[in-house]
């Protein structure tokens, strides 16, 4: 076995109100774990619990294989915690925060401020070090209390929204030091509402509504099945033909198809079958079109989690963005 | 050896951040001094040896109750002191830590009147050692309440409006300016139900050995008080902070 945590029947109850309801999931050592779901499904309740900041109800949790429900202290050692707001100490520098937390975990001086020192230079803040953390921008803000999370060198790091209300330059930056961080062997337990984040940094997901687990899989296997029709795009240069006729002789020579105008420049293929896409380039070519760009259109994460939970994504989105 | 180191920074990053910003270390100098100067420009004659021990008691008694509640409502807010608890130190250690420096910062609010009062006013001490060791039990015994009270309070304000709730009867009721026995009996039982009496009673007996209550009892029942303090403030953090 190659866990690093191990939930059972984890449940949370508030007052007769059931949070956290009978979950279970497991996470893998240098995988990227994504926690989905609306305002209220249960994920920070379930981060709270795996940390140590909320007492479980009932159920089991185990980290590398050793049951720790009730011993949270000892799996802290090697979890580290980035919140979705930057809970560093304002008045203190970058260099002085990182220390500090360093120091909290029990590292000596010389050995915190090596590891602070490598942090700065591998989170491009080293100009900023001693600067008071309140002069950061949000996203410094967010990248130095990540490299603060890192101090004690976790074998696991919680993300809770890392990239939410940040430029565009640092969520960029963010998301490539989540990759490096894994790729190193850091095993990621990620929560955001951006699923687009999600599909691109995730190996598996588990979708959360109501305190229940909804779905959990690898992102490849929830896409895959989501598509239940094979879509291809072909766009193309403005042409002056009957395009009805077109459609009309292609659907007889590749009777399998059904097709539709989108606009002016594109059609959209479907098929329950697999799409060949060469000999349909090709009648499209005898046909004088200049074709500028064909795609097989495949369904994302997003259409994955509103398949499995039903949520207007929209609405889910613009409920976060206000908080 | 780990959270010894944890102890420590924890303890100076408040001392730093905290206790030895110049406005604080400015109240710690400034408001026992105010007090002494209105107590000599109201009365001129006043006796030293009886207001004496009231200004060390509002010194560290205002200095601390209030310090330690404010910097634990003020990164509770800021979530500062989520950090904290999710390291991997016992909540005990970590409280030890956080009061620690506000027990310092109340001990170092006594120094000013007590240079005040041997220099300038001649104030004799019958004995310094116990002086010092009930300037401490007053600082850990009011830094426990600012604790207690850090517990309940979710904004700052709170913090400072609750801390007065606590500090101001003590002035009437704790033998800091007015002896107990000149209390009605129903105050008395108050009085005594307030461990800041004994501390009181006990920087009495060094001052002038004008002590009430014998210094074991003193010793025993602020130790009790303390402890019951410190545990029911834990018992209320893992309670309402880790629900």
């Amino acid at each position: 076995m190659n866990s690093i945590i191990k939930v059972i029947n984890l449940c949370k109850e508030y007052n007769g109100f059931k949070a956290v309801n009978n979950i279970n999931f497991e996470i893998q050592k240098a995988e990227i774990f994504g926690f989905l779901g609306p305002n209220g499904a249960g994920k920070t309740t379930t981060i709270n619990m795996l940390t140590g900041m909320a007492k479980i109800s009932s159920g089991q949790i185990f980290y590398n294989n050793q049951d720790l429900t009730y011993k949270i202290k000892i799996a802290q050692k090697v979890i580290g915690i980035v919140p979705d707001e930057s809970n560093l100490y304002d008045e203190m520098s970058g260099f002085d925060n990182l220390c500090f937390c360093g120091s909290i975990y029990g590292m000596r001086k010389k050995e915190r401020e090596t590891k602070a020192n490598q942090l700065l230079e591998e989170f491009k803040l080293l100009d900023a070090q001693n600067k008071k953390f309140k002069a950061y921008s949000k996203g410094m803000k967010r990248k130095l209390t990540i490299a603060a999370a890192l101090m004690h060198s976790p074998e696991i790091l919680f993300l809770d929204e890392p990239t939410t209300g940040i430029d565009v330059v640092s969520v960029r930056q963010i998301r490539n030091l989540i990759k490096e961080l894994n790729e190193k062997g850091t095993t990621i337990f990620l929560t955001t509402h951006y699923i687009e984040e999600a599909e691109r940094l995730c190996d598996r997901v588990a979708f959360i509504m109501g305190g229940e687990i909804i779905k959990i899989d690898s992102v490849i296997r929830l896409i895959d099945d989501t598509q239940t029709n094979n879509i291809l795009e072909i766009t193309y240069e403005p042409l002056q033909l009957n395009m009805k006729d077109f459609i009309n002789s292609l659907q007889i020579n590749f009777n399998k198809i059904s097709v539709s105008i989108k606009d002016e420049t594109c059609i959209k293929i479907i098929s329950k079958e697999k799409i060949d896409i060469s000999p349909i380039i090709s009648f499209f070519a005898q046909h004088n079109f200049y074709i500028l760009e064909a795609k097989l259109i495949k369904p994302s994460l997003e259409d994955a989690f509103v398949k499995y939970t039903k949520i207007d994504i929209t609405q889910m989105k613009k409920e976060k963005e206000k908080r | 050896m780990k959270s010894m180191i944890a102890f420590w920074n924890i303890l100076s990053k408040d001392m730093k951040n905290y206790y030895l910003k110049p406005p604080n270390i400015s109240w710690g100098l400034i408001f026992p001094f105010a007090w002494i100067l209105m107590m000599f420009l109201r009365t001129k004659t006043f006796n030293v040896v009886e207001i004496f021990p009231g200004i060390i008691g509002m010194s560290v008694l205002f200095g601390t109750t209030s310090m330690l509640a404010v910097t634990i409502t003020f990164e509770k807010k800021s979530r500062s002191f989520e950090r904290l608890l999710l390291a991997p130190i016992s909540l005990e250690l970590l409280i030890t830590a956080k009061i620690t420096g506000a027990i310092l910062f109340g001990i170092f609010n006594s120094i000013l009147p007590i240079l005040i009062s041997v220099f300038y006013f001649n104030a004799s001490i019958y004995n310094p050692i116990s002086l010092f060791l009930g300037v401490c039990l007053l600082s850990i015994i009011s830094t426990l309440f600012g604790l207690f009270i850090s517990v309940s309070a979710k904004e700052v304000f709170e913090a400072q409006t609750y801390s007065n709730f606590f500090r101001f009867p003590m002035i009437f009721l704790c033998g800091l300016f007015v002896p107990i026995t000149t209390l009605p009996i129903y105050l008395r039982i108050i009085s005594y139900l307030l461990p800041v009496t004994y501390a009181m009673d006990f920087i009495r007996y060094s001052i002038d050995k004008s002590n009430l209550i014998s210094n074991t009892l003193s010793l025993i029942l602020i130790s009790v008080f303390c402890l019951l303090l410190f545990y029911i403030s834990i018992h209320n953090m893992k309670k309402k902070w880790l629900k």
